[in-house]
């Protein structure tokens, strides 16, 4: 059976859930190989294997932290040469995006960026894709090289498939390119202990409505009696209200969780965009004509500080 | 000295239109309205306060890959300030992938002359947001992407990345390409007298043969990937909606309780 190289993306050998959904995705297309780099990246065989990976290759080196993207890159290309896979398969984080975009024009292959979907077809992977604000859906297939595909999170579901998982070395020798930008300084984000917003199940999100920076803290209420991620529209954003990185929307994140609560947000293309395909879409707006009542499977006319308090204070009873 | 600033951007059809494709899978644009990619708007203004800020002679290029119209697009961006234009426009070119529009990119900013590199964090079409590391890895120049704060001094770019997990100081030698977010500035209006201006301005225009490409090489021929179909999405059926009459958060918590959200 073909091999099928999955990157793998880890932080210090705690591997993030896209990747364990792309073992998942990569078992259709034949047997999954992984490639995690990196501090900590022999500590991700055990998860890996877990979920399906006949193999782990796996290279440490400071050229991983201390420059941006190309000694990844590097590592990647020597695992195809190795390897010889059917296909590559990335999580559709931005970095993400950009090693598979490098390692396909290295390789001479095309890329498939932000697949939803994956199965196997008579002439390669058939990757399902999202498209003009989730208006369209397309089916389209790698016609030249090896198949580079990244892939959203949240597109299959994580199952367990006991594999070997043998960890073997790679060999990497780092291009001229690999030291070319250098890392110069790491804030890690400081953890407010949500989920992830791109890996959510569920996310609440608040824009214009919630009309101020206090006032997100009714909305963090409702995510935690949920376990969800807090979002907010652009709006929002710009406002000031709530920081960039949890911004929904064509310019910020696209999310795709299980369910999606609009607080106080009225709809606007550009936030349709980053959140139309998610399952299930609830909205709270005090106005009844806001476009966002066109997509929801239930909505309330009214208002946000009424009706949210009501629902998480609700959902604290039935859990209590 | 002088830096020579290339900035790429991308006319795309309007996000708030009623975007389709065509008979042949790709975009169909004689559908719906374009305009200068508004991630785009972003990297004409960095490249516009790069060249206020330096001491040095600054040209700053915008360059673009598309049908006759995009030329709209490269006029909005000269009226925002930049000096001249280049547009690469050859009906060999429909149907191009990201891959093949990078090649074209590369051709013409090595034609152009370039120090530095500008690009969107990604088109509001195509949103894959690949194009400024797949032009990194053909000029073979550092890439500096996805930057919330960027600064040129002493040949040398430095900029902030945010990501998901941490932050990150950036810095590269030029040349380099640079890409940058939505958070990186406001993007200035065109003023009236920038808008006179920008008609004076050139813009020149390549076909392949300006480029020593080859029609073979671009085009839905030479695209590496295939769309194989698309399909719109059927419209939703009307979900319930509830009036607030003080119940409004009971009655939406028994609807999650009966998804299984509870």
């Amino acid at each position: 059976m073909a091999e099928v190289l999955v990157y793998v993306d880890h932080v210090d050998g705690a591997v993030r859930k896209p990747t364990l959904e792309l073992l998942t995705l990569a078992r259709r297309i034949g047997e999954p190989v992984a490639v995690a780099l990196g501090a900590g990246a022999e500590n991700t065989a055990a998860a890996l294997a877990e979920h399906g990976a006949v193999k782990v290759l796996t290279h440490d080196a400071s050229e991983y932290a201390d420059y941006l993207v190309v000694p990844k890159v590097d590592a990647l290309q020597a695992a195809v040469e190795a390897v010889s896979p059917a296909a590559v398969l990335v999580p559709s984080s931005a970095e993400g995006k950009e090693i598979a975009a490098r390692l396909a024009l290295r390789i001479g292959s095309g890329i498939i960026t932000d697949a939803v979907d994956l199965e196997a077809g008579d002439e390669g992977p058939v990757a399902t894709q999202s498209v003009f604000a989730a208006s369209f859906t397309t089916k389209s297939r790698v016609s030249k090289g090896t198949p580079v595909i990244t892939v959203k999170p949240n597109s299959a579901a994580v199952e367990a498939a006991p594999a070997a998982g043998a960890v073997e070395a790679l060999a990497v020798s780092f291009s001229a390119q690999a030291t070319g930008t250098k890392v110069t300084g790491r804030t890690a984000r400081e953890s407010t202990g949500r989920p992830e917003l791109t890996e959510a199940a569920i996310v609440v999100s608040g824009g214009r409505g919630v009309n101020g920076a206090e006032n997100f803290a009714i909305i963090e209420a409702l995510a935690d009696s949920l376990g969800a991620a807090v979002g907010a529209s652009r709006a929002a954003v710009d406002a000031g209200w709530y920081p960039h990185t949890n911004q929904v929307g064509q310019t910020g994140k696209s999310v795709s969780p299980q369910l999606y609560i609009a607080n106080g947000i009225s709809g606007a293309i550009q936030h349709r965009a980053g959140m139309q395909t998610s399952k299930t879409i609830v909205a709270v707006n005090k106005d009844a004509e806001a476009p966002i009542f066109d997509l929801v499977d239930y909505g309330v006319v009214g208002d946000l500080f009424d009706v949210v308090p009501q629902l998480t204070e609700e959902i604290n009873t039935r859990k209590g | 000295m002088s830096l020579r600033i290339v900035v790429t951007v991308k006319f795309v059809p309007d996000a708030t239109g009623d975007r389709h494709f065509a008979d042949d899978l790709t975009v169909d644009r004689d559908d719906v309205d374009g305009l200068l990619s508004e991630l785009d708007e972003y990297a004409v203004e960095q490249a516009l306060q790069i060249s206020e800020n330096s001491d040095d002679d600054v040209e700053v290029t915008v360059l673009t890959v598309g049908p006759e119209d995009a030329k709209d697009a490269l006029r909005k961006a000269l009226s925002m300030g930049a000096d001249k234009a280049i547009h690469v426009e050859d009906d060999d070119l429909h149907g191009t992938d990201a891959i093949g529009t990078s090649l074209v990119l590369a051709k013409a900013i090595e034609k152009a002359g370039y120090d530095l590199v500008v690009s969107g964090m990604a088109s509001t079409d195509g949103t894959a947001g690949i194009v400024p590391a797949l032009l990194a890895e053909r000029l073979g120049v550092p890439q500096v992407t996805l930057l919330s704060e960027v600064l040129v001094e002493d040949g040398t770019v430095k900029g902030r990345r945010d990501g998901d997990a941490a932050s990150e100081l950036l810095e590269a030698s030029l040349p380099a390409v640079v890409s940058v977010t939505d958070q990186s500035g406001e993007a200035r209006y065109p003023s009236f007298k920038g808008i006179m201006a920008a008609k004076k301005k050139p813009v020149e225009s390549w076909d392949l043969s300006d480029l020593d490409l080859e029609a073979e090489e671009v085009g839905l021929e030479g695209a590496w990937t295939a769309v194989e179909s698309a399909t719109e999405r059927p419209a939703r059926t009307a979900g319930t909606i509830v009036k607030d009459e003080g119940e409004g958060g009971k009655q939406l918590a028994e609807f999650l309780a009966g998804q299984k959200f509870i």
